[in-house]
């Protein structure tokens, strides 16, 4: 083994992360890409009405579950979310139920738009398509565990064009006020649909702004998964310590246009293209897990096709799953007794 | 039975509901050290402490958003609005989030909430703290929409309205706060969506709600010294809506007159009269008469603020038109 890849082993194995879980954090960075692929190609299939993409942001999620307990920890994500939700515990049939609105889909029961993920049962709540709105909700959250003292710490994610909106703003402000348990995490890929970050803010990050709030803010490069990992275990144990929210902003590459319903080409450049996917986290942490000696060709081949099994037998599942019954539309708007 | 001011009926519910369920926590502007606008949280937070009883910054989308977050996590928040008119600032997450969260969860996710304050106008507050905003959020499936006009109701319906699974749009009167009356004792709570018979008559059915219940007796004591009786009947809930009470009552007198508090365009009594259409067509000898506010925004002066609502004499007409009286 060489000086350099002695240097880089030690890495993930100071952060007291094992082989097996950085192995185990690739292949959820692995799973969230060919999902979000396999999505973009139903929906161009015409087997969906509507994508919206997670890739380039998979790095980042995954490190940031990464130190959550997947049991007591709430996360409210946002439609970005693939990887993270994954992590914490829904499955690739999980969304593709919702992406095919069946009756089963866990997250609405094909009342919502697909990416709009939910699953109470793991303890992932509400996600709204106005941007920000789940802001205040994991302010709310991470007050109600604080007043119980339940030890639960909560999770909340955006992208950077959501944090203009008045909510983001008025959460952080609670959020400080109380010293509620809560990382606030921006996935800041740059663009809000085609609004670049110079016409969406005149800071040059969003985690200077943690400033205004009374909380720490931090940036990590959202390609350097392990980076990532550090900064979030940081914040996660200033929460647990009862130290309150800390401000994390990832700057990540969108890989992707913002949905389905929009062609990126219309307003970035080839140039431009081309350099996010440099950045793109399943490179760069792969390159990294080669360079450790973690990866060889025959090891990503088998997790390669670990994925490909889970994805395509989602799929099945997932298309063989009944359409909500017509007559049920009405059916949960209010509460309907037990 | 107790004689209390329909401000401390309220307040009497929300301090029955803390003590019987450690979940109710009370979020809102000055709710707390300054006891609340209107005196409705007075004491409270010496009685329960800072955790339960929450002074928040200037920021209703902000704590509005905070307390869904707190009902989807099991605990029962009730949210003060200086007044209704600022729920505006948080409709979003009113409308988009809370009416939405069960049913965006498949049933799964319950959201119990209350959000209270004054609506509508008559204490010269001016356009931006007199609207009356029932229809606006009765319009929305997922909220309830209670307006009490009585002290008894006031707290009957509140007690429901914490123990609701759903969140509540609860709208108080600010001209009706310092109003006493009979409140039962012990346990006392109202179900949604029933409505009561506030006087009953023969000739006329005459339907309100809130503050315009009372200008419609006072209607109805005037009219009844020319002969005619009129039945009031005292709404409660917008959503659900009573309408078989209404159409009960229609059935016996033929004739009806709806009153609210402001504008006329797309109002609650469009929606009443509507449904007596819809159900008792065939009961009616005359069209459904509404009696609404000025199409203004509210003004200030007093002189200019008394016009601009319904008051008794426009009821009385209303009601001899549908008599062929006018």
């Amino acid at each position: 083994m060489s000086a350099e890849a002695k240097t880089v082993q030690a890495r993930h194995r100071v952060l007291g992360l094992s082989d097996q879980d950085v192995l185990e954090m690739y292949y959820y960075v692995a799973l969230a890409r060919a999902l979000d692929e396999r999505m973009w190609v139903l929906q161009r299939a015409g087997k969906a009405m509507f994508v919206i993409s997670g890739a380039g942001h998979e790095g980042c999620q995954v490190a940031a579950m990464w130190p959550m307990d997947k049991k007591l920890d709430w996360f409210v994500p946002y439609y970005r979310s693939v990887a993270a939700c994954l992590v914490k515990g829904m499955t690739a049939t999980d969304m593709l139920l919702g992406l095919f609105a069946r009756a089963t889909d866990p997250s609405s029961g094909g009342r919502q738009m697909p990416g709009h993920y939910g699953h109470p049962r793991f303890k992932i709540l509400s996600t709204s398509s106005p941007v920000g709105t789940q802001y205040p909700h994991a302010v709310g959250i991470a007050y109600a565990s604080r007043l119980r003292r339940t030890g639960e710490v909560t999770m909340v994610s955006i992208g950077e064009g959501g944090t203009s909106q008045g909510d983001w703003h008025e959460a952080l402000n609670f959020a400080a006020i109380h010293k509620c348990p809560v990382l606030l995490i921006v996935e800041n890929n740059e663009l809000a649909i085609s609004v670049p970050l110079r016409k969406q803010m005149a800071v040059s990050s969003v985690a200077v702004r943690a400033a205004g709030y009374g909380m720490p803010g931090v940036t990590a490069d959202g390609s350097d998964v392990l980076e990532c990992f550090r900064v979030t275990r940081e914040a996660y144990d200033r929460a647990k310590r009862g130290e309150g929210p800390t401000l994390i902003e990832f700057a990540v590459p969108r890989l992707g246009s913002h949905s389905s319903d929009d062609q990126q080409e219309r307003y970035r450049s080839r140039e431009e293209l081309e350099q996010v996917r440099k950045r793109d986290p399943l490179l760069t942490f792969r390159a990294y897990l080669e360079r450790v000696g973690l990866l060889t060709q025959g090891t990503l081949q088998d997790m390669t096709d670990r994925v490909r099994r889970e994805i395509d037998l989602s799929t099945d599942e997932a298309d063989r799953a009944p359409l909500p019954q017509p007559d049920t539309a009405t059916r949960h708007v209010f509460y309907e007794g037990e | 039975m107790a004689e209390l001011t329909y401000r401390d009926a309220l307040r009497s519910a929300l301090i029955e509901e803390m003590d019987h369920d450690r979940r109710v926590v009370l979020i809102g502007e000055d709710i707390g050290v300054y006891q609340g606008t209107f005196r409705v949280t007075a004491d409270l937070l010496k009685r329960y402490g800072p955790g339960r009883v929450i002074d928040t910054p200037i920021s209703e989308l902000g704590f509005v958003g905070a307390a869904i977050g707190m009902a989807m996590l099991g605990l029962r928040p009730v949210v003060e609005v200086m007044t209704w008119n600022f729920s505006l600032l948080a409709m979003d997450q009113i409308v988009n989030n809370a009416a939405k969260l069960r049913y965006f969860s498949g049933g799964q996710v319950n959201v119990p909430m209350v959000i209270r304050g004054p609506n509508g106008a008559g204490v010269q507050l001016s356009a931006q703290h007199s609207q009356s905003l029932e229809a606006t959020y009765a319009h929305f499936p997922g909220l309830y929409v209670v307006a009490p006009a009585t002290p008894a109701e006031a707290k009957g319906l509140l007690r429901t309205a914490i123990r609701s699974d759903d969140p509540v749009i609860f709208l108080e009167n600010a001209a009706l706060y310092g109003m006493k009356g009979e409140v039962p004792d012990s346990d006392f709570a109202l179900p949604f969506g029933k409505a009561a018979v506030a006087r009953s008559g023969r000739d006329v059915t005459v339907v309100a709600y809130s503050r315009m219940v009372f200008a419609a007796l006072t209607a109805a004591e005037q009219l009844a010294a020319e002969g005619i009786e009129a039945e009031v009947i005292n709404m409660r809930c917008l959503r659900p809506l009573d309408a078989a009470t209404i159409v009960e009552s229609v059935s016996r007198t033929h004739r009806a007159v709806v009153v609210q508090e402001q504008w006329k365009p797309f109002g609650a009594a469009a929606e009443i009269a509507m449904r007596i259409y819809e159900d008792a067509f065939d009961q009616l000898d005359a069209p459904v008469e509404r009696v609404t506010g000025a199409d203004v925004p509210m003004p200030y002066a007093r002189t200019l603020e008394v016009r601009a609502v319904p008051h008794e004499a426009d009821i009385v007409a209303a009601v001899k038109k549908t008599l062929g009286k006018d």
